[in-house]
């Protein structure tokens, strides 16, 4: 736990000496990995026969956030989806290209993808923490659920996933109620804390903040930046200034008719200033989607 | 844009390289399996199924250790607890299934469909008779008491679900107690109340009711399941369009809950389908088709088993099994049926 900390740190560029980089990282798939953080080369999905994305080769390098931006259907979340193996669930579902976590693709032959899934943590749009559990044994249910033998204290670790997830003042006094009392924001971000605990390299956010108020949005966008120390963070959203305020990078996804694609990806200041493509700049600046 | 043509894949299928071990690992347990039958005290086909589950299980656990670890392979025993715990519930239906076609088919000849049993009797050479006269009883069964207890089921199951009202919990004990009733005792209460007191005769329409008894707490159980859930959300949406209770229940609540209510009726005509006793106090008798419902004895194929059974002789004993054959079979096209018109073909893109 602690070195793997220690090692994104230390691979993680300083978000400023990346600005204009992003777009060069961009590779064809087969090329050299890049050695940490999550690479997506070549992805295409299919639900039956239906082309839903395609082509899509995107960097999330260590330890910065990375926001899906794009009007609906646009393939945003099938492509988040991929990223840690989720896309599978759909029976008719299909895809082609690799997804390299550390270098390996996760689509490889022989890989446990419980693992993977371990490793690559994920935060849905809609709350859903177990309503069976406790807020407390919500917290440490990733623990339980992979079978992980943790050695420290596991209060400590509670009380550190949740101020990192910035819910522990509000639920410290009541660990063992029900999670299903607590106000959407709450849930959500409970949901955050239970990602955390299994201490994931990367965690994909599927627009986490579309069903929450203005206030929870802030404190969760607030955990997104702490989050960025530590972990690689991809998130889907829908709303432009958040994209703008939580993160590095800003891929633009565009659905033109066919199947989805990404139109740019770049440094999210220049995304939002002086895109490249015309239809990004249409797309951020409001004029349709 | 790159025009190279990219295939779907499926990754996370097993490939053929992955299945080799598999079959591989199978296939030693099946010949470890003869091997230890053969040297050891243990005989038999239990000890062969057992020790193969045993050696098989092991193996496919051994082989997830060694490439992905210790979760993967107790997820590896679950799997084939599974498949073993599926195993076993299904065996007996395979081989009833299987007694049924073998047995069944002796007595079958095209006329077995198109003949009744006046010009032939149980003794009767296996070319003569026929169960037309039954397969019609039992459809009209089938038909009259669907008709009777759908509405009461459903409108029941409404009450509980939607109007909640005051008797909801006297009438949920209600239901589950009815659901527990013997099938005879709901064939002596037709009896009782409806036949013996006064100048009524068994007719299919009371057997119908007798079997509409067992039928109602099967449907009303079920159709409850499948109302509870509906959303929530979809009653609050019709109901903030202005609709009223009734409206909103019968245009969104029911039909979203359609193919759920189907199977609630394809339930309910398999707990009634086979039964037997309640028609003996009800049915009278019959061994030529009776197109009245309302008046006369019918015959059903249940009753016609039972008969035959009952006749003892190995003749009888024959028709019998043909008997349950067809029952089998007109009960299964009765369900293709219902699921291919009563399912909402809903678009995919």
């Amino acid at each position: 736990m602690e070195t793997r900390v220690k090692m994104s740190t230390e691979n993680t560029p300083q978000p400023n000496s990346l600005a204009g980089v992003a777009a060069a990282r961009v590779r064809e798939p087969g090329s050299a990995p890049l050695g940490s953080g999550l690479e997506a080369r070549g992805v295409h999905a299919w639900f039956g026969s239906h082309l839903a994305l395609e082509n899509v080769s995107l960097d999330f390098a260590a330890g910065t956030v990375t926001a899906l931006i794009g009007p609906s259907g646009c393939g945003k979340s099938t492509f988040i989806r991929t990223l840690n193996r989720m896309h599978e669930f759909i029976p008719s579902a299909a895809m082609a290209g690799e997804v390299l976590l550390d270098g390996k693709d996760i689509y490889a032959s022989g890989t446990d993808v419980t693992r993977i899934r371990l490793q690559i943590g994920m935060v849905f749009q809609k709350p859903n923490p177990f309503p069976s559990m406790t807020i407390g044994e919500n917290v440490l249910a990733g623990l339980k659920l992979a079978q992980i033998k943790y050695d420290g204290n596991k209060d400590d670790l509670m009380e550190e996933t949740l101020t990192r997830a910035g819910l522990w003042n509000e639920v410290k006094d009541r660990l063992s109620a029900h999670a299903g009392g607590l106000s959407g924001g709450q849930q959500q971000r409970l949901c955050i804390a239970r990602s955390l605990a299994v201490n994931p390299k990367v965690l994909l956010m599927d627009e986490p903040c579309s069903a929450l108020d203005p206030g929870s949005t802030l404190r969760i966008e607030d955990t997104i930046s702490q989050l960025s120390k530590t972990m690689t963070i991809v998130i889907v959203t829908h709303n432009m200034p958040q994209a703008a305020r939580v993160s590095d990078y800003t891929a633009f996804f565009l659905a033109d008719g066919g199947p989805g694609q990404m139109i740019e990806v770049g440094p999210t200041n220049e995304m939002f200033s002086r895109p490249k493509d015309q239809r990004t700049e249409n797309y951020v600046s409001g004029r349709f989607g | 844009m790159a025009t190279t043509t990219v295939l779907p894949r499926k990754p996370w299928k097993a490939t053929k390289a992955d299945l080799i071990p598999v079959f591989g690992a199978l296939a030693l347990a099946a010949i470890l399996d003869f091997v230890v039958v053969a040297v050891t005290p243990m005989k038999g086909k239990i000890a062969y199924v057992l020790l193969f589950f045993i050696f098989g299980a092991g193996f496919q656990m051994a082989l997830k250790w060694r490439n992905l670890g210790k979760r993967a392979a107790i997820d590896s025993l679950a799997g084939s607890v599974a498949i073993a715990g599926a195993t076993i519930a299904f065996t007996p239906v395979l081989s009833l299934l299987a007694t049924t076609i073998v047995k069944g088919a002796k007595g079958l000849y095209p006329g077995f469909f198109f003949h009744d049993m006046s010009v032939a009797n149980y003794q009767s050479p296996l070319n003569q008779g026929g169960v037309v006269q039954a397969i019609v009883g039992t459809l009209y069964l089938i038909i009259l008491a669907t008709l009777i207890s759908l509405p009461l089921s459903v409108l029941t199951a409404l009450y509980l679900t939607e109007i909640r009202g005051k008797a909801s919990g006297f009438i949920q004990f209600l239901v589950q107690a009815m659901s527990g009733i013997p099938s005879v005792v709901a064939g002596i209460f037709i009896y009782s109340a409806l036949l013996l007191t006064t100048s009524l005769r068994g007719s299919t329409i009371m057997a119908a009711l007798a079997l509409a008894i067992l039928m109602i707490p099967t449907v009303t159980r079920t159709a409850q399941e499948v109302l509870l859930l509906v959303p929530q959300d979809l009653r609050e949406a019709g109901l903030a369009l202005g609709a009223t209770q009734w409206k909103t229940v019968a245009t969104i609540v029911v039909p979203a809950a359609r193919n759920g209510l189907i199977t609630a009726v394809i339930l309910g005509v398999a707990r009634i389908a086979g039964e037997t006793a309640p028609l003996l106090f009800t049915l009278g008798v019959s061994n030529k088709i009776n197109w009245n419902p309302f008046s006369g004895g019918q015959s059903a194929l249940p009753y016609y088993v039972w008969s035959g059974l009952g006749d003892g002789t190995e003749l009888g004993i024959d028709r019998a099994w043909s008997g349950i054959l067809v029952l089998l079979m007109l009960v299964l096209t009765l369900f293709v049926v219902a699921r291919v018109f009563g399912t909402r073909k809903v678009k995919i893109k």
